[in-house]
């Protein structure tokens, strides 16, 4: 294993260990988008786990960097892409986190149908702009 | 407690985004790019995450209740409708396109650039997008009602 595979799958575990805290604890699946929607919604009182769980999402890449991580495109793409991001995971309530890895983890054939559908659509996308033009000889 | 295991897990989450390079738009696109130079590294990433987080899941479903006794609040896990799917596919184009999840969204806000202040930005608005449009309760009534764990 080379390390950058070894970062992968450590950091993996770590995902995977904080989504377990979560519902051995509180009892709630690690859904990102959808914790952030409802935090978004500025509800208090109950909702006081989301903010909890956001701030600590958000700690180490504030305490330690991004180090040489940079977002390449251009802001209208960004701006398309992210409100595609937003809007999707709503309608279809959930996201890499809540479907890819604890609806998988929770044996959930409807996560299971969700991550295969923006994955393989995602695939397509990047394809599509990569290799599309190659592709159609344009 | 609630909260404070909550910002635990949330730590570590955010930490194992950090190191498994999910936070990384140009290494996403990378393992989503099958006909290019494909990287695979994140496929273990998702490996990692769904092997240590199954058995808390199987755990919790078996016992019906937290490790503390408290009420679990899990989705439905059998209901396949055409906003799942149509939802996943308008997910799938735009994380195809920027590379960026809503988890790393979040991480990359930190480092305050204009990029990703304009994809943080544009995703929320596309939450209130889609509440504008989809007439549903505000919040959810989570203290009011606390329903057993989904089958």
């Amino acid at each position: 294993m080379t390390p950058a595979l070894i970062h992968s799958l450590l950091g993996g575990m770590l995902i995977g260990g904080g989504a377990a805290l979560l519902v051995l604890v509180d009892g709630r699946i690690a859904g990102i988008s959808g914790i952030l929607e409802q935090a978004t919604r500025g509800a208090f009182g109950s909702h006081r786990w989301r903010l909890a769980f956001l701030a600590g999402l958000v700690s180490p890449a504030a305490i330690v960097g991004l180090g040489s991580i940079r977002i390449m495109q251009g802001l209208p793409l960004l701006a398309a892409a992210g409100l595609l991001v937003g809007f999707g995971t709503r309608l279809g309530s959930g996201c890499t986190s809540g479907h890819g890895v604890c609806g998988l983890a929770n044996g959930s054939p409807r996560s299971v149908l969700a991550t295969l559908t923006f994955m393989a659509v995602a695939v397509l996308t990047v394809f599509l702009v990569r290799h599309g033009a190659t592709a159609w000889h344009l | 407690m609630a909260s404070l295991a909550a910002f635990a897990a949330g730590l570590l989450f955010g930490a194992g985004l950090l190191i498994s390079g999910m936070a990384d738009p140009q290494r996403v696109l990378g393992f989503l790019d099958v006909a290019g130079q494909w990287n695979p590294a994140l496929a273990f990433t998702m490996i990692g995450a769904i092997a240590v987080a199954a058995p808390a899941y199987w755990f919790v479903r078996r016992r019906g209740a937290t490790a503390l006794g408290e009420a679990v609040v899990l989705p439905d896990r059998f209901k396949i409708d055409a906003a799942l799917l149509g939802g996943s596919a308008l997910f799938g184009v735009g994380w195809g396109l920027s590379g960026i999840c809503p988890g790393p969204a979040l991480l990359l806000l930190t480092g305050g650039s204009l990029q990703a202040a304009v994809f943080a930005g544009s995703m929320v608005a596309g939450f209130f997008v889609l509440s504008a449009l989809r007439p549903q309760p505000a919040v959810r009534p989570d203290a009011a009602h606390k329903p057993p764990v989904a089958r």
